[in-house]
């Protein structure tokens, strides 16, 4: 039993980052029909910024993790300017291709400057454990689930309360109709890029605090995984994303433990696939019927 | 027993009841009008006697080859298969393709040549295939549509990209023709056109139309039976002389006192 | 005779030219043992862009997994490589790779292919990682990571060159043919295709499994030309670089795909040099090509004989196309 509440443990904060993750492919598919491939790399550009501010500029956890959501929130708002603006009205495949194209640009210019080279990730919280009977809570862990609770506490916030939150919501369900009642959709895209690629920036951080190492390829698994529970939970819907980034981390952390860590991704593919051939939409998506 | 026969069918969507103990017969060889307005759930009922959608109750019974046939919840390309064609109230033809390649898709069920004999071109290929054109061509001919063969579907004039799905699927050889306004958005004179066409074409195939059509005067000049449906249901059947006089049929068209 | 009009005369004889033209280049050492490792590559990537062009540009069915059915193809061939280091066991572990992967291809398609669009995609993503981890976790008989090496380099010009022209046969075959067009209406209009009688569940099927099929090919050819394969080398990263040749030639454009996988190939190889801004600047290019021509080189247009003919003649008669 204990065993069990400890590999809870463990999947909660591991799978607490891939919702973060999550939360950005979600926001981005729900306006635009967009699988944002490059969301894993602003993810890895998030844990680097996060290095840097720690490691070179001596600074804490939580102004390191502001700096780097900041800088993401920028990148992602760039990226969706040059590379996805034009190709709003093409087709997705040429908009998931680019997508595919600016992740390359993403890891290769990080390459360049850092070298493709694993660095470890400074220490900036204590490796302190605390025992819950049996069940051991290292700091680290705290802080990841703590952080991943208030960043989409306050994503929630944004999106049900404010008034950016409410124009998000219109434009995806219809650009068109948003647009004749004078919402700038334009804006609500990059708004909601930069929301999507803060959460990525911060779920960077948090995964150099918790595996201790970074490298420019380490956006790309992530990134995938991410995707996988987002469509898990129903892709376009914030709470399918938690759950689904949640539910992804406790499975492999689960899989890890009891049979071989060889096998963790093939379960959580099988999963998958068993979940969208009995809900196609995902657990909290709704079946959507053709009007004929 | 009449070739097909609908009794107390019912689709729920949700709490809204789009059709309800609706009962529905049809004769071989016969024109029907079904009318009623806006919402009334015509495009439900066809929608249901083709397989698009699953009743929530009722029974559909076809008579093929003396046998009855059950055809609740049978997938739709099985029902076309059965001998029912349907066209699309908002024309659902293959845009990027070819007026002919519309025509030759929807031979395909009665097509010869398998994947293995097109894969290895046996002669089987070529002759079905020959086949298979000269008929297209002939289907085409009927609406004039036969010199604008290699043109794109999504080219064509509305009008005609509306008798091209008529073509289209009367290429499956259906028993039963469901039409489902077959006129919207033409003028006055090109509803009359097919209106002729669609009487001959009901004559020379021998076939069952159904025909779903706002414009009443079109119904009563050319259909032999009308069923009236108004909220889901069947409110009044009879010849276009017994609809006229019908005091239900008055009211829903026209709003009466209560 | 009626099977052979002058259109397919002339893509034959241009196969033929084209064929004889590449033997000779390399036989007089233009083309080196550097560029043929280029051209095998090439070749590879058409066979697989093409099957995936058959479930992507003419069935519209958004497969992610393409990587996973070469895989099985490349491990296939490698295994039989190994006991009988010949061309027979080459061709025997050809016929074993199709085979396998059709049937895996087979159970996997009719459950999955009832999603659509982008959950699909993720599906098939599923499938191939799943392949692929299957293939890492199967002892001795793959050798797990590190793979199986020691394979006889079979793979030559002239092996490529029927492996490309065996896969266009099928493919362009089956999509110029009724069960091809049942299938090609499932792209345009689903709903549509299924009221004219078309079982849409099974020509996908049908699609999907010929895919896989020609994946196997490239697979197999894989497995021949390199001495050692690896789970590795068909990750997700591989099914995109087939997706990508796939969108650029232009969804449901056969010709379009050949061009794409060759300029692509070339445009690789030009990069080589440049080392670690090789990646940078393919990437960029991708971009571009995708901002500027979203549609991809052909769209989904052919480059065809008949209109060569209709140029090249002046006498402007108009024949009709027909096989008679």
């Amino acid at each position: 039993m204990d065993q069990f509440l400890q590999q809870v443990v463990n999947g909660l904060s591991l799978g607490s980052i891939y919702a973060l993750l999550a939360l950005g492919y979600t926001m981005v598919y729900g306006i635009i029909k967009l699988i944002n491939f490059a969301h894993g790399e602003i993810y890895m550009v998030g844990a680097y910024v996060g290095y840097t501010a720690i490691q070179n500029w001596g600074l804490g956890l939580i102004p390191a993790l502001f700096i780097a959501m900041t800088f993401c929130a920028v990148l992602g708002v760039l990226i969706e300017r040059v590379a996805y603006r034009p190709l709003r009205n093409a087709t997705r495949i040429a908009a998931l291709i680019t997508a595919i194209g600016v992740s390359f640009l993403l890891q290769y210019v990080m390459i360049l400057f850092m070298g493709p080279d694993v660095r470890t990730f400074p220490e900036t919280v204590p490796a302190k454990i605390f025992k819950f009977g049996g069940v051991q809570v290292n700091e680290q862990q705290i802080y990841i689930f703590v952080i991943s609770i208030i960043l989409m506490f306050l994503l929630q916030f944004i999106v049900k309360k404010t008034k950016m939150g409410k124009a998000m919501r219109a434009v995806s369900v219809d650009s068109d109709a948003a647009k004749l009642m004078g919402i700038n959709v334009d804006t609500t895209i990059s708004f909601t890029f930069a929301l999507g690629s803060a959460l990525a920036g911060a779920a960077g951080v948090l995964v150099g605090v918790y595996y201790n190492s970074i490298n420019p390829l380490m956006g790309a698994a992530p990134g995938l995984k991410a995707f996988v529970a987002a469509v898990f939970g129903g892709i376009g819907l914030i709470p399918g994303a938690m759950l689904g980034g949640l539910s992804i981390g406790v499975t492999e952390i689960m899989v890890s433990g009891y049979a071989s860590s060889l096998i963790k991704d093939a379960v959580v593919y099988a999963i998958l696939i068993l979940v969208l051939l009995i809900k196609p939409s995902g657990l909290l998506g709704k079946n959507k019927k053709e009007k004929v | 027993m009449s070739l097909l026969q609908v009794e107390k069918l019912t689709k729920n969507f949700g709490g809204l009841a789009a059709v309800s103990m609706v009962d529905f017969k049809l004769e071989s060889n016969e024109l029907v009008g079904l009318i009623g307005p806006n919402g009334a759930g015509k495009t439900t009922l066809f929608n249901l006697l083709t397989g698009v959608y699953v009743p929530t109750s009722g029974e559909i019974v076809m008579e093929i080859d003396g046998k009855k046939e059950r055809l609740n919840g049978v997938k739709p390309y099985v029902i076309t298969k059965k001998g029912l064609a349907r066209t699309f109230q908002n024309i659902r033809l293959f845009k990027e393709l070819t007026v002919l390649d519309n025509v030759l898709i929807a031979m395909h069920q009665n097509s010869k040549a398998g994947v293995l004999a097109s894969i290895f071109r046996l002669p089987k290929y070529y002759r079905s295939e020959e086949g298979m054109r000269q008929e297209a061509l002939s289907l085409l001919s009927i609406f004039d549509l036969d010199n604008k063969q290699q043109e794109l579907a999504k080219n064509l004039p509305y009008g005609d990209q509306r008798c091209l799905e008529i073509v289209r699927a009367l290429a499956t050889k259906p028993k039963i023709l469901f039409l489902d306004e077959p006129a919207a958005g033409m003028n006055p004179q090109e509803t009359a056109d097919l209106t002729k066409q669609i009487r001959k074409i009901q004559q020379d195939f021998k076939i069952t139309v159904v025909l779903i059509e706002h414009d009443m005067s079109l119904v009563m000049d050319i259909c032999e039976r009308i069923y009236v449906l108004e909220y889901g249901r069947m409110i009044a059947h009879g010849t276009p002389g017994e609809i006229k006089q019908n005091p239900k049929v008055i009211k829903a068209y026209l709003g009466g006192e209560e | 005779m009626k099977q052979l009009n002058k259109y397919n005369a002339g893509w034959l004889a241009l196969s033929v030219i084209i064929y004889f033209v590449v033997q000779m280049l390399i036989q007089a050492d233009v083309i080196d043992y550097y560029y043929q490792i280029t051209l095998m590559n090439i070749c590879m990537d058409i066979i697989l862009a093409l099957g995936l062009n058959l479930i992507i540009g003419f069935t519209g069915q958004f497969s992610l997994g393409h990587a996973g059915f070469m895989s099985i193809g490349a491990y296939c061939c490698a295994i039989m490589m190994l006991k009988m280091p010949d061309l027979t066991g080459f061709l025997l572990g050809l016929l074993l790779g199709v085979i396998v992967a059709s049937l895996v291809a087979l159970i996997v398609a009719i459950p999955t292919l009832r999603l659509k669009g982008d959950y699909l995609a993720i599906a098939t993503l599923g499938i191939s990682e799943i392949i692929r981890i299957a293939i890492l976790n199967m002892g001795d008989l793959t050798n797990g990571a590190a793979g199986l090496s020691g394979m006889p380099i079979l793979n030559n010009w002239t092996l490529s060159f029927f492996g490309i022209m065996l896969s266009l046969i099928i493919i362009v075959n089956y999509i110029k043919s009724s069960p091809g067009r049942a299938t090609i209406a499932i792209r345009e209009d689903e709903i549509a295709a299924e009221s004219m009688g078309i079982n849409t569940t099974k020509y996908k099927t049908i699609a999907f499994v010929i895919g896989a099929f020609t994946a196997s090919i490239a697979g197999s050819l894989y497995a021949s030309s390199f001495s050692m394969i690896k789970p590795d080398n068909f990750g997700f990263m591989k099914s995109v670089d087939i997706l990508i040749i796939v969108v650029f030639g232009g969804l449901g454009s056969v010709t379009g795909t050949i061009i794409a996988a060759i300029s692509l190939g070339i445009l690789n190889m030009l990069l080589q040099p440049f080392g670690q801004l090789r990646m940078i600047i393919y990437a960029i290019a991708l971009i571009a090509i995708m901002v500027f021509k979203p549609g991809g080189l052909l769209q989904h247009k052919e480059l065809s004989m008949k209109k060569l003919f209709g140029r090249l003649s002046k006498k402007n008669t108009p024949k009709k196309e027909a096989s008679k």
